[in-house]
């Protein structure tokens, strides 16, 4: 019996020390944001940086960038997850460990390899003009959200019998653009929905593309003002922590949601 | 895969499956996407690491990479790489211990998976921000811990823009990201093997070294494989917390890629190749241990 007790002692000890190593620096953040007026504690530093142009133009940007990046995503990762599962099961380790390659392979080798490839004196020259280098930010970006959103499709199709919603189809003469749009689309847009959260808070504050491809994104303007005021950062980690909460927050919905509407026990 | 059953039908797609070598078509956009994005782009920085300006093969900038400065970035990055994943496997461990095994109220768990999920994410620049607001020098803690205790963490000789500061702030992912992980493995302990092992005389700790850990060790290994790539390819909260004070590899390579600052391109490529060699070390690890431990975890 003691022994018990002193396990469930322990467990609350490691716990009392992750809360507190967790809510400090949130904690802290959230305080210090609130300190630009001497004296007294107020929102000055939110609505410097709400008010900031730059702020607006940068965050507005990084906002199409995701949406972007994740109907990207969607069109290149639902048709490869659902033809490798009907037709190519044998190419499926191949594509699981393409998807895989962007966890392998930090970030900023990939980006300098876009630089080294795609600059003005190459055959494809898209870093030369805004336009080429935000459609390669857009491909970084759905390089970067591959793992989780394959990972997310992938499992979504696992749930769905497809050879035989794929022949049902076929049977009333859809074509398999009409497959794809009308059954395969809807059975996982839960799944879709979780993975573009995912892709949406990971690249909304994104650094390192966008600082080496010189782009005005979100992610190197909070490090400008990060090397220049005091307070503004924090009042930016705080927004930042808010729409990381969010994206996560609705992820976790999606899925419950998911789990109340499907069958399970036929898995 | 029923081949029989499908009525004839005009489309590209279905018009290849008879002879069903086309069907590999199917996947030929994600195939010529990852090789114009993912892969050539890859090859091509490894493919410049063996090359001098002149296009010819050389081992002389992998050579070069074994100079001072350099194996000194990527002992200070591999350090903190190896810290932040051990503290993250230890602290995390403890905590997701807590949560199965530790006789916590069944209500604790969800919000730490649903905060875990927030914070493994929350990296970047604003972690580094979140950071300096706590532990900088008029951060809260560092202001309450002198107001408060008088202890001055600065007069310590404690730095948030110096290893342990680099480390500590890692933490804020390495941990959840541990946690993440490593419950589902420690559900997977069954209570059958405790009460077995009791039945046969173990007491706790005899069960824990001699069942569990022996079970638990791959993904233990294999976790801190991952976490270890983790916080080593980690650029922007490293860079936004100690902008380039703190000459870790992805910094360097930072640097370099923006203005050449080793004013030799080749040693760049050389560089991120090392990276690549690094980050694909402990990956193989991961995945092989992830293998391994999948054989307990699933039945």
């Amino acid at each position: 019996m003691s022994f018990w007790r002193s396990n469930r002692f322990w467990a609350w000890v490691a716990l009392a020390f992750g809360v507190l190593y967790f809510a400090l620096p949130l904690i802290g953040t959230f305080e210090f944001s609130l300190r630009m007026k001497r004296g007294e504690y107020s929102f000055e530093a939110y609505r410097v940086i709400l008010g900031d142009p730059r702020f607006q133009a940068t965050f507005m940007y990084s906002v199409m960038m995701a949406l972007l990046t994740i109907v990207m995503g969607v069109l290149l990762v639902v048709p490869t997850a659902y033809w490798v599962r009907l037709k190519l099961p044998r190419w499926r380790p191949v594509v699981e460990f393409i998807t895989l390659l962007p966890l392998i392979i930090p970030a900023i080798v990939i980006v300098f390899g876009y630089i080294r490839m795609y600059n003005t004196s190459s055959v494809l020259p898209l870093t030369g003009s805004a336009f080429g280098t935000d459609i390669l930010m857009v491909c970084g970006y759905t390089v970067l959200a591959l793992p989780y959103m394959y990972r997310a499709v992938d499992t979504g199709l696992r749930t769905l019998d497809i050879t035989t919603l794929t022949e049902a189809a076929e049977s009333l003469g859809a074509g398999k653009v009409t497959i794809l749009a009308k059954i395969i689309l809807p059975n996982v847009l839960v799944a879709i929905l979780s993975g573009a959260f995912l892709t949406f808070a990971i690249v909304i504050g994104e650094f390192v593309f966008a600082a080496l491809l010189n782009r005005p994104a979100f992610g190197p303007f909070m490090q400008l003002i990060g090397a220049n005021r005091a307070y503004e950062p924090a009042a930016l980690a705080v927004i930042a922590f808010s729409i990381t909460w969010l994206c996560m927050g609705l992820m976790q919905l999606v899925t419950r949601l998911q789990k109340h509407t499907q069958v399970k026990q036929f898995r | 895969m029923s081949a029989s059953s499908e009525p004839i039908n005009n489309t590209l797609f279905t018009a290849s499956k008879p002879s069903r070598s086309f069907a590999w078509l199917g996947i030929l956009p994600f195939l010529i996407f990852a090789l114009l994005f993912l892969i050539l782009p890859t090859l091509n920085i490894v493919i410049g690491a063996f090359q001098n300006p002149a296009g010819q093969f050389t081992l002389e900038n992998i050579q070069k990479l074994f100079q001072e400065s350099i194996l000194a970035s990527y002992w200070i990055s591999i350090k903190i790489s190896v810290a932040s994943a051990l503290l993250g496997c230890l602290i995390g461990f403890a905590i997701a211990a807590a949560i199965v095994l530790g006789g916590l109220p069944a209500w604790v768990r969800s919000p730490i998976m649903t905060f875990s999920g927030v914070a493994s994410n929350f990296a970047g620049v604003p972690l580094a921000f979140a950071f300096l607001a706590t532990l900088g020098r008029l951060g809260l803690v560092t202001v309450l811990l002198r107001d408060w205790f008088g202890i001055n963490i600065y007069a310590y000789g404690f730095n948030i823009l110096s290893f342990w500061g680099l480390t500590l702030t890692y933490l804020f992912f390495q941990i959840p990201l541990m946690i993440l992980i490593i419950t589902p493995a420690l559900d997977g302990l069954k209570r059958e093997w405790r009460e077995a092992a009791a039945i046969l005389g173990a007491n706790g700790f005899q069960y824990w070294t001699m069942v569990a850990l022996p079970i638990l060790w791959p993904a233990l290994l294999g976790t801190f494989a991952l976490l270890f790539a983790n916080a080593f390819g980690a650029v922007a909260t490293a860079y936004a917390l100690t902008g380039s004070s703190l000459s870790i590899v992805p910094i360097v390579l930072f640097a370099q890629i923006r203005g050449d600052v080793l004013q030799d391109p080749h040693l760049g490529y050389a560089l991120a190749f090392g990276m690549i060699v690094v980050t694909i070390i402990a990956n193989t690890i991961y995945l092989w241990m992830r293998a391994r431990s999948e054989r307990w975890v699933k039945s």
